[in-house]
């Protein structure tokens, strides 16, 4: 069947100044314009958000869900990343 | 609307706590303004690796190796959040190099000292890393929105570093004499360049006024430093370690530590290439990025195939 609907872009949306950007959902559209606008249109109806992004989904590059565990696996178990693998003395403050 | 509007507007927006994003319109000063303190600070990230990077082989058990190795990866890490963000204006990783090869961007004078001994990896957690914190939390509120994300990520990871090389000082002033005495030394060594990473003072500052009137800084050198020195003073009473400040004192009326003056003197020679490691330092890096030469080609030759 034809696609008549354009290529799917994902959209993120800040909340307030200087804040991350986040992932909000997606949209389609024939170009970057109307992307924004289509964007704006259905992910800041409310609560207006200081910043709208949108890319094209097929430039997403994502880890398979399967992958994850596996891809992810080193970040897990060094626990002396954490400040609270260390003793503060008591007494000690600012630290 | 002309360039005087324009600026007044940005004026208003910053004064208002807004973030600058980096599409938004923006002076032409603010850009290179951000470039030269980030970038700066994404160097002396990275440079900051090599004094540490030392003792990896030569840390004293296992378990102070790994930790060791993962804040040294982590300082790695903060240099590519900070090129990442100076990237945002429009400079490239190429160039950044370049002027740090060139001598052209600085970076920290304090990763000019030697590491001697490993109370050394101690006194650097404890207080290079503590200077750097006091200054990065205030930076969280700096006006350009990937500098203050870039330093939010930052103060989360490095909360852990002041405390391993608390750590490391601990065992050390409460050990042998011998040991009591390296972290002595450690302490005597450090202090003063660990104040100076702060910089000039704020009546030397040229680039304090439009740092600050742009909130790109968010508190003055001067005030920093006090700041760190009012929280430093009593965990090196807790170690039982002498702060090598004949003039430091308790001032009841300013509720602050007064103290004696920084070795001005000694910080240009630093800040200028004759800092006992500049050479070293430098030579290395240059070495290390001509090294791995072959693999960014190889990369990009796969990657032109590929096409």
């Amino acid at each position: 069947m034809n696609n008549t609907q354009g290529p799917v872009w994902e959209v993120f949306t800040q909340k307030k100044s200087g804040a991350p950007y986040q992932h909000a959902g997606s949209v389609h559209a024939f170009d970057k314009e109307m992307a924004l606008e289509n964007a704006r249109d259905l992910y800041a109806r409310r609560d207006k958000p200081s910043g709208l992004w949108v890319v094209p989904a097929s430039e997403i590059v994502a880890v398979s869900p399967g992958d994850a565990a596996p891809f992810f696996d080193p970040s897990d178990d060094k626990v002396y990343r954490h400040p609270t693998f260390y003793e503060v003395p008591e007494g000690v403050q600012n630290l | 609307m002309d360039f005087q509007e324009k600026l007044h507007e940005f004026q208003q927006y910053i004064d208002a706590e807004e973030k600058i994003e980096p599409k938004d319109w923006m002076p032409e000063d603010y850009r290179t303004h951000n470039i030269r303190q980030i970038s700066q600070h994404a160097h002396s990230e990275v440079i900051g690796m090599q004094p540490e990077g030392k003792w990896i082989t030569r840390a004293p058990t296992l378990r102070a190796k790994k930790i060791l190795l993962a804040k040294i990866q982590d300082e790695g890490g903060h240099g590519l959040y900070l090129y990442s963000a100076a990237e945002t204006l429009g400079i490239s990783r190429d160039e950044m190099i370049a002027q740090l090869h060139e001598g052209k961007a600085k970076y920290s004078s304090v990763f000019n000292y030697p590491t001697l001994n490993w109370a050394d990896i101690g006194a650097i957690g404890w207080l290079v890393d503590g200077a750097a914190v006091t200054n990065q939390l205030s930076l969280r509120r700096t006006s350009f929105g990937p500098y203050s994300r870039a330093m939010l990520r930052i103060c989360n990871e490095e909360s852990f570093h002041q405390r391993q090389g608390y750590e490391i000082m601990l065992k050390m002033a409460k050990g042998s004499p011998e040991q009591h005495e390296m972290a002595q030394d450690a302490l005597n060594r450090w202090w003063w360049p660990a104040l100076m990473m702060f910089g000039p003072h704020d009546n030397q500052s040229s680039r304090t006024t439009k740092g600050m009137l742009w909130k790109i800084k968010r508190a003055s050198n001067d005030e920093l430093r006090q700041r760190f020195i009012d929280k430093t003073v009593p965990q090196a009473v807790f170690l039982g370690l002498k702060i090598p400040d004949p003039k430091l004192r308790w001032n009841e009326a300013t509720g602050h530590y007064d103290t004696g003056e920084i070795n001005w003197e000694e910080f240009n020679q630093v800040i200028h290439g004759d800092g006992p490691c500049n050479r070293e330092r430098m030579a290395h890096h240059k070495n290390v990025h001509a090294e791995g030469a072959w693999v960014r080609e190889a990369a990009a030759a796969y990657a032109a195939r590929q096409e």
